[in-house]
């Protein structure tokens, strides 16, 4: 939605740029899209140790940070959570 | 003991070859003994745009297998008595040659010589990994457009990787009247994504087609704007301080004129 708005005021040159900056975020890590599945397999495994989650909703993706404008990657991972499990935890 | 200078880009089409001949002829307009070697093995162009096609004996390829010596293969410019070429074999492949025959010829080069300028091959395979085997110092040539912008970026990771520490870069072929629309990347975008110093900016400019035509590069040229920047790039290279030319300007001083008086 709030794309819609200011993607008319938006110039090309931006596009162009943000699109450059996650292209050579990946470009950069060369992480396959086989390891990042591989990744996100493993952390939904845990994650489902403690809650329920609607899988149809997430995202975890690689991206780029945006404070500090340091341009590192960073791991994103929304996932929306629907609830706690009952778990008693270990001492 | 001279020095060797690479000339790389990654992707194909953005200059690499004009500003190899630009530096080349704007080091010898200041008096230094210059060699450039055309690396393009079988897509031999560098000849044609020094203007120097019609007198080509013997090649690179020749030269590393030892079929003649190496002055017998250098062709002498035209205007510049210390100016010479080293053309590429046309007929045979980039596996004609390995890294280390080249380091060794360059090697041997700048011993003669004060810079030997490598024109690389387009592409990240064995022309280039030949292109910068002897490299000192390294120039990356891009234009403002993201699939030379990120073929650059791979290119830097590859020098960095290849250990050439002086890596700089040429903006080349950039739009005043495109950066003023928004339209086009300028030379702040470029190097905010790249990290890199910048050597030289060089506005899109008729003379550098007209000068290619002619086999005249622009840099002799004293009117054209992308020869000033050529100009300035040399000097920079010869380590000396050159305010960044205005780019965003977008004529000469006569055209505006004409364009005030409506005849532009």
């Amino acid at each position: 939605m709030f794309q819609l708005f200011t993607n008319k005021k938006k110039k090309s040159k931006d596009t162009a740029k943000s699109r450059l900056k996650l292209v050579l975020t990946q470009d950069r890590l060369n992480c396959s899209p086989e390891m990042l599945e591989m990744m996100k397999t493993d952390i939904l495994k845990v994650i489902a140790n403690y809650m329920d989650f609607d899988e149809n909703e997430m995202d975890i993706q690689i991206a780029q940070s945006f404070a500090g404008e340091d341009g590192k990657p960073v791991l994103v991972a929304n996932i929306p959570v629907k609830a706690l499990r009952k778990v008693s935890p270990k001492r | 003991m001279g020095e060797v200078i690479v000339i790389t880009s990654g992707k194909g089409g953005v200059g690499k070859t004009t500003t190899s001949a630009n530096i080349g002829v704007g080091l010898a307009m200041r008096g230094k003994k210059v060699s450039l070697i055309d690396a393009d093995i079988g897509l031999r162009n560098l000849d044609v745009v020094m203007g120097l096609e019609n007198r080509i004996v013997y090649d690179l390829v020749d030269v590393i297998d030892g079929h003649c010596r190496l002055k017998q293969a250098l062709i002498r410019d035209k205007r510049y008595q210390d100016l010479f070429l080293l053309p590429a074999a046309q007929t045979r492949d980039k596996n004609a040659v390995s890294p280390e025959q080249m380091k060794k010829l360059t090697d041997s080069m700048k011993e003669e010589f004060d810079f030997v300028l490598v024109d690389c091959p387009a592409g990240i395979e064995q022309g280039f990994k030949n292109a910068i085997a002897g490299a000192d110092r390294a120039i990356v040539v891009t234009t403002p457009e993201v699939s030379a912008v990120r073929d650059a970026d791979r290119i830097i990771g590859l020098l960095e990787a290849a250990e050439l520490r002086n890596v700089k870069l040429v903006l080349n072929r950039i739009r005043a009247d495109m950066v003023k629309r928004g339209d086009m990347m300028n030379l702040e975008d470029v190097t905010e994504i790249l990290a890199i110093d910048v050597l030289g900016v060089v506005p899109d400019d008729e003379a550098v087609v007209v000068a290619t035509n002619k086999g005249e590069p622009a840099v002799t040229n004293m009117s054209s704007r992308a020869g000033q920047a050529f100009r300035n790039i040399t000097e920079r290279i010869l380590g000396n301080e050159v305010p960044l030319m205005d780019y965003l300007q977008e004529q000469g001083v006569m055209s505006k004129i004409k364009k005030f008086f409506g005849v532009g």
